[in-house]
């Protein structure tokens, strides 16, 4: 995009602030956590400037500092009820390296991305049948009161049915392998507490047929929406930029564990095979006054250009191959349709991440067969260090942990990146190309700007985690004059 | 001759001479909620929580000797109700973050908590300073979750013959010390051997890097409600957590 003198186009209006109308969309709906989106509109109804503001924050790497370490990975996942495995995991990767456990054991990395993949399954099942198929089936501006997970159930009870089953079951996995369904405790530095029994394992396999058929179901119903109106969907919201996302050593994808790797917008590879460890040395964040969310850029290309997007689509267009079959055939069809090119639109996002929910489904599957799930050396340690850094590709990207820790074993400094922090600037990017293209002069309604909101969830952002905030309220948005005053307020339960 | 007895909530519980009322029912195996009390250890009764009412009058369990005859309350609306207000407090002065404690599922205060179905903290938390002392090699000190019991005071002086633990202050200042020049675990004797590391009630003294080793819901009090736990509360012993 376009950039001017004082950052991105649309980020900061050039017109004089005080002259221009605010909108804002506070909350912005069916995400997880806590936003809000502002818009300055001229006289003429034309968009000036475009923010998706995070409002709140909490701040566990100040409090997490002086604990000892071992609480780690229990204590960090409560910033999510969402993906707390992927924390969890993060966590207690890190601090693999702290206690020396350099190579895990076979049954501990098997039960610790068995747990993984049963939180990509049901993450992505939650956010797609629940949080945006009201939108993608019904309209971006149909009745409001219609678009969601009820609507859906009423007009489209066999697609509800299998969403909430889905992910039900992805929680079942959660449960046998951390102990809870939410907030379990299977990780802990050095590999994991408990192996999921045989009886277990058995009643899981008894269902897992039908979970893999519906994720596959679950793909074509993306595919069939795209062929529907490609028109909207490879071009609402697009922009161009780089990719991040692990790989595994062979370019396979794998959410668990890799390196880093970047393609540029036009797919070709910027870094590869980068260790996670230095990963300060491959990323910056930068700070701005307008949001507690920083925004992370390649420190060797720098903010402007160094931005890029994780999740989804970064992950499926960034590895060279998917390591099960029938995820690996739908991700083929996905490059296809880019003929040639990274596709950048992010309605492709749903369906990428209806890939990556096949893919978890078949991985599942065949881990379920595994016995080295029912194993009994669970953990292991080595020599000790002061510092480890933890990556994992959590539902929405490429998440980071870092802690030191001193000789007391208290941890000093924690750093996070995560995954809706990744995809900061390319949210906004994405809302600045819809309010220009959607709202530009025409009078707003609500189904206008519930355009913007769309765009926002193809990310998944999960704002709880991103500025550990906590927080789901419904939309609400502000008409106010050139004065301030309030002229207009629309609610969803208006 | 019958042995004596005392009427608890209505049945004849018979003991000895010298057994306290606490000592009757447990013997007994009818539980009165306790956090200081410790079979292997002189009573002190400072928690309040075995608080029950003896001939009509408010005492503790753990220090009034049983008499025959006396009739005594326990496990009633008024009593449980006063008991949910003393932890509530107990709650609110420390820093209690039961969901990323070591100790959940093994904490009697938490365990209490549940067995008298407290749902709030209801008061306003002090979220006290009191930072960690990792300084031992073998062993954590988090003073974040002390409720001045004094078992750990009681087993280091009578047991372990150290004295490693004191109360220190006065009043609502009143916290738990290490008695070192620096004030400093690692400066004095204690292992993780001695009584006194095996005895506290809640997650102050807690052994290094073994965080989280038993899984959520194998744990203590995840198996089973401590009011259900009698015997095994009477027969807790070194080594035993909880």
């Amino acid at each position: 995009m376009r950039q001017t003198g004082q950052g991105f186009e649309l980020e900061t209006a050039i017109a004089d602030a005080g002259t221009l109308r605010r909108v804002a969309i506070d909350p912005v709906s069916r995400v997880e956590g806590h936003g809000k989106v502002t818009l300055l509109l001229d006289d003429k109804d034309r968009v000036q400037q475009v923010r998706l503001h995070i409002v709140e924050f909490r701040g566990f790497e100040k409090f997490i500092q002086g604990r000892p370490y071992w609480e780690v990975p229990v204590m960090v996942q409560r910033l999510c009820g969402i993906c707390p495995v992927s924390h969890h995991l993060a966590a207690a990767k890190a601090l693999d390296h702290v206690v020396g456990a350099s190579r895990l054991t076979a049954s501990a990395e098997k039960l610790r991305r068995l747990m993984h993949y049963g939180q990509i399954l049901q993450s992505h099942a939650l956010h797609f049948f629940h949080l945006s198929a009201p939108d993608l089936l019904f309209g971006f501006a149909s009745e409001a009161g219609r678009r969601n997970i009820v609507g859906v159930a009423a007009a489209y009870p066999e697609v509800a049915r299998q969403g909430v089953l889905l992910r039900k079951f992805g929680q079942e996995v959660i449960r046998l392998t951390a102990g809870k369904r939410v907030h379990g405790t299977g990780a802990i530095p050095g590999g994991v507490n408990r192996a999921v029994s045989r009886e277990d394992r058995d009643g899981l396999l008894a269902d897992v047929g039908q979970i893999v058929g519906w994720s596959r179901d679950a793909v074509q119903l993306v595919k069939r929406l795209h062929a529907a109106d490609p028109a909207l969907y490879d071009v609402f919201g697009a922009f161009r930029s780089n990719s991040l996302s692990l790989v595994r050593a062979d370019g396979a994808l794998d959410f668990y564990d890799g390196h880093l790797r970047v393609r540029d917008a036009d797919g070709g590879v910027l870094v590869d095979g980068f260790d996670v460890q230095n990963y300060h040395q491959l990323i910056r964040e930068e700070v701005k006054a307008w949001s507690y969310m920083k925004f992370p850029f390649l420190a060797a290309l720098g903010p402007r250009q160094g931005w890029y997007k994780v999740g989804p689509l970064a992950r499926v267009q960034n590895c060279d191959f998917i390591p099960t079959p029938l995820a690996e055939a739908e991700r083929r069809e996905l490059i296809d349709h880019g003929q040639g090119k990274p596709v950048h639109a992010p309605l492709a996002y749903h369906w990428a991440r209806m890939i990556e929910l096949l893919h978890a489904a078949e991985t599942i599957a065949e881990l379920l067969h595994d016995d080295d799930l029912s194993g009994s050396e669970l953990s292991t340690h080595g020599a000790r260090a002061r510092e480890g850094v933890g990556v994992i590709e959590a539902p929405r990207g490429t998440l980071i942990h870092h802690y030191q820790v001193d000789d007391d074993d208290l941890v000093t400094t924690c750093d996070l990146i995560v995954s809706t922090t990744h995809n900061n600037q390319p949210m906004n990017e994405a809302i600045r190309r819809v309010a220009q293209r959607y709202l530009n002069g025409r009078e707003l309604t609500e189904g206008l700007l519930n355009h913007i909101e769309v765009a926002i969830r193809a990310f998944d952002p999960c704002l709880s985690c991103a500025t550990h905030a906590l927080g789901k309220m419904p939309l609400q948005l502000e008409l106010q004059d050139v004065a301030g005053a309030v002229v207009g307020r629309l609610s969803s339960a208006s | 001759m019958n042995p004596p007895s005392i009427l608890l909530d209505g049945l004849p519980v018979p003991f000895v001479n010298g057994q306290t009322i606490m000592d009757a029912a447990m013997a007994a195996e009818i539980f009165i909620p306790h956090l200081c009390h410790h079979p292997e250890f002189k009573p002190q009764g400072s928690c309040k929580l075995c608080t029950v009412k003896a001939n009509g009058r408010y005492v503790s369990a753990c220090t009034l000797p049983a008499r025959d005859g006396m009739e005594v309350e326990n496990n009633t609306p008024d009593l449980n109700d006063k008991r949910r207000t003393l932890l509530q407090m107990l709650f609110v002065e420390g820093n209690h973050f039961c969901p990323s404690c070591e100790k959940s599922g093994n904490c009697m205060l938490q365990a209490l908590a549940y067995e008298l179905e407290m749902l709030s903290p209801h008061f306003d938390p002090f979220y006290p300073n009191r930072p960690v002392d990792a300084s031992h090699p073998e062993v954590l000190l988090d003073f974040n979750r002390c409720i001045l019991c004094e078992l750990c005071v009681r087993a280091s002086r009578d047991v372990d013959g150290k004295s490693v633990f004191s109360l220190s202050g006065r009043g609502i200042t009143k916290h738990l010390i290490v008695n070192a020049e620096s004030g400093r675990l690692a400066d004095t004797d204690f292992s993780w051997a001695d009584k006194a590391a095996h005895v506290c009630p809640v997650g102050v003294i807690l052994k290094k890097r073994t965080g989280f080793a038993v899984p959520i819901g194998k744990r203590r009090y995840d198996v089973e409600p401590i009011g259900m736990q009698v015997e095994r509360l009477a027969a807790r012993s070194a080594g035993e957590e909880g």
